[in-house]
């Protein structure tokens, strides 16, 4: 059943921002309402059209307020993140993405209102190691919980979206666990990573990499949001790509760093403001990380339309990423040696 | 074992394996390379004509066409490897570095210094998933990478062999990642189910590090297998399990120490010394040249169990007592045939 009144939160940023724009011109939602702390640039403003921006924070409870009077039968939770949001960073982040959601759990028990719940979490709650299987189902957790960063503050959330299922069964709950997004306009940790000229990777590591495009992944939140799916769902695009190779697609040069010294160079990048891994990131970067995402397709009735290769090579197009290593220049060196070869004949 | 049993001197199809060997090492030449050129066929009334028409290039044409295309390959795979235009499978299974860096220099140890035989190839099935289980022995895991180079060269079908491995393997900087680009995945029910669901050709050491750390004076006694692991795996996917005999692994680094407190600091599970190793350095990590025979026996069937077989404990155990049995029996066969352990 279509939802009546929408609230998405973290609408500044590009999941959310985008999310309410659907929303907003969507016929069938009569009412779509953004919170942030701050407000979306002005491109994203225009873009969600109807849509009405309330400034709140969702760790304070006027959220609950915001939630009763306006009626709001759907919250889409899309404001956890893996971007600290400035020099301020990791702290505010955590918790943004922990009390935040607890604080957005509780005004939604209390409000008689609320029908649906959309949790984006990310596969990150899977953990990272060598112990691990390759491809991840739903019924699986980590071998050794994540200890701190995102992954924990996912594994938290998603720890309280159950313990809210429990206590709120009339409500239909669906829970998204997405791989890292790639798309020439998101903005994340991963696609900076892949934008630096040098490319820094752990030596005698190659992870594993699935990527879900950002258009994939509104159509996902979009689908959960107005068709009525509970459950748990991996959410990635087929396909997998190693690091190196990516790498080697973007035209980038790989530097490999002896695992010793990867903490200080991710100090040396954060510092320089260039890209701002984590821990748990930088264990991802080792071992990599695929999930399974055939209840998505079954299930859940929706197939990414790109592959993970085809929303790389669409990033790496849409960025205009101009390729250290020329992809001409090495095609013209295989025709010179094969014409070399040729006239030695 | 409670009775006494026959041990059939000749395997049935050994002859027969020998003369198709010969078969098969001719078609083994082409892999990692291009297929032959056709022979020139010179006595064509077209071709001599050619010849006369342009003197210069034609005589030389024939030969340099293939090391021309050899390069040609060369190249096109170093360009792909360049750009990252090649496919890895969700397991990070990389089947173009395999083919063309990773099994080529395995050929010369395969063919001139351990002179694999290969019985029973037939039992191997030409698609669909199956399970080789074979004996472990060793010190370092050479008898699993040779069982994956005869499926992949000797085969009909030329398979690959998805190998599982201990996690140790995957912990490990560097042979971690290149297990993973050369098919291998951890040792664990989800991967193996997932793998032989997709039809692959699944390959497991159940010994583990028992079977290849074991010392020398317990050559070819077979460790215990596991909890069985390997057998609800296969009666949850329903393909058969085929049991495969590696005799020759275990004379290429005999272990006759373990030095543990040094196994301790390096977090290894053992760490060997052979009458080489570590007194002759490494001099002493080259293998000794054993004649190798690697057997793959009769396919034993899991689909006949029903739905629910791999919960029923006692099934498990009674199947991989059978196929522990029947590795152990065709070891035991295999080493009466055997006169000499380097000249088979």
């Amino acid at each position: 059943m279509a939802p009546k009144v929408v609230l998405v939160t973290g609408c500044s940023r590009f999941l959310g921002g985008h999310l309410a724009a659907r929303f907003a011109a969507n016929p069938d939602v009569e009412r779509v309402l953004g919170v942030d702390t701050e407000p979306p640039s002005r491109d994203l403003l225009r873009r969600m059209g109807r849509a009405e921006f309330v400034r709140a924070d969702i760790r304070n409870p006027l959220i609950a307020k915001v939630i009763a009077t306006a009626h709001v039968d759907t919250v889409v939770h899309a404001s956890v993140t893996a971007n600290p949001a400035g020099p301020a960073g990791r702290t505010a982040m955590k918790e943004m993405n922990v009390i935040g959601t607890m604080q957005l759990l509780a005004a939604c028990q209390k409000s008689p209102h609320v029908r649906k719940l959309v949790v984006k979490s990310t596969s990150a709650v899977y953990g990272s190691s060598s112990r691990d299987p390759a491809v991840f189902t739903e019924d699986m957790g980590p071998k050794d919980l994540p200890s701190s960063g995102y992954a924990k503050d996912a594994v938290e959330v998603e720890g309280y979206v159950r313990g809210f299922a429990r206590r709120r069964p009339d409500v239909d709950v669906t829970a998204l666990r997405f791989t890292n997004f790639i798309g020439p306009r998101i903005d994340t940790v991963l696609t900076r990573y892949f934008a630096l000229p040098v490319v820094p990777t752990v030596l005698g590591y190659d992870a594993r990499v699935q990527l879900l495009h950002s258009e994939d992944a509104l159509a996902v939140l979009e689908r959960a949001t107005l068709h009525d799916l509970p459950g748990v769902y991996n959410v990635g695009g087929d396909g997998v790509l190693l690091l190196s190779q990516a790498i080697r697609r973007a035209g980038r040069i790989n530097l490999p760093v002896p695992s010793g010294a990867v903490p200080m160079m991710g100090r040396l990048f954060r510092s320089a403001r260039l890209v701002d891994f984590s821990p748990d990131q930088m264990r991802f970067l080792n071992w990599g990380r695929v999930v399974d995402t055939t209840l998505l397709k079954q299930e859940f009735g929706f197939t990414p339309r790109w592959t993970t290769q085809q929303a790389f090579d669409d990033y790496v197009s849409g960025r205009a990423l101009r390729p250290i290593i020329d992809p001409e220049l090495v095609a013209s060196v295989e025709r010179g040696v094969l014409d070399v070869a040729a006239r030695l004949r | 074992m409670a009775e006494a049993r026959v041990i059939p001197l000749h395997g049935a199809d050994r002859e027969a394996s020998r003369r198709r060997r010969g078969a098969a090492q001719a078609r083994t030449q082409a892999l990692g390379q291009l297929p032959e050129p056709p022979p020139p066929s010179s006595l064509s009334p077209s071709r001599e004509s050619a010849h006369e028409s342009a003197p210069e290039p034609e005589p030389t044409s024939s030969e340099p066409a293939a090391w021309e295309r050899h390069l040609a390959d060369l190249l096109s795979f170093a360009r792909r490897r360049i750009q990252g235009d090649y496919e890895v499978d969700e397991f990070g299974f990389d089947p173009d570095l395999t083919d063309h860096i990773l099994m080529p220099p395995l050929r010369p140890l395969y063919e001139k210094w351990f002179r694999v035989e290969t019985i029973g190839m037939h039992n191997v099935p030409g698609e669909g998933g199956a399970l080789i289980v074979a004996n472990h022995s060793g010190t370092l895991p050479l008898d699993a990478t040779m069982t994956a180079f005869a499926v992949r060269a000797d085969h009909p079908k030329r398979r690959h062999l998805r190998m599982l491995g201990a996690d140790l393997v995957f912990k490990t900087p560097v042979l971690g990642a290149l297990a993973r680009k050369s098919g291998q995945t951890l040792a664990c029910n989800p991967d193996a189910e997932r793998l032989l669901r997709s039809g692959e050709l699944v390959g497991v050491w159940p010994e583990g590090f028992k079977g290849i750390g074991k010392p020398f004076k317990d050559r070819y006694k077979l460790q215990r297998f596991g909890r069985g692991g390997f057998v609800s795996a296969a009666l949850n996917t329903g393909v058969p399990i085929i049991p495969c005999s590696i005799v020759g692994a275990e004379e290429i680094y005999p272990m006759i120490g373990d030095l543990k407190a040094l196994a301790r600091l390096f977090g290894f599970p053992y760490f060997p010394v052979t009458p080489f190793f570590p007194f002759l350095g490494p001099l002493g990590a080259i293998p000794l040249p054993s004649k190798w025979y690697i057997e793959f026996g009769e396919p034993i069937r899991t689909d006949v169990y029903g739905e629910h077989a791999a919960d029923d404990p006692m099934l498990v155990f009674n199947l991989t007592d059978q196929v522990r049995e029947t590795i152990q029996q065709t070891l035991y066969r295999l080493l009466t045939q055997r006169r000499n352990v380097f000249l088979g």
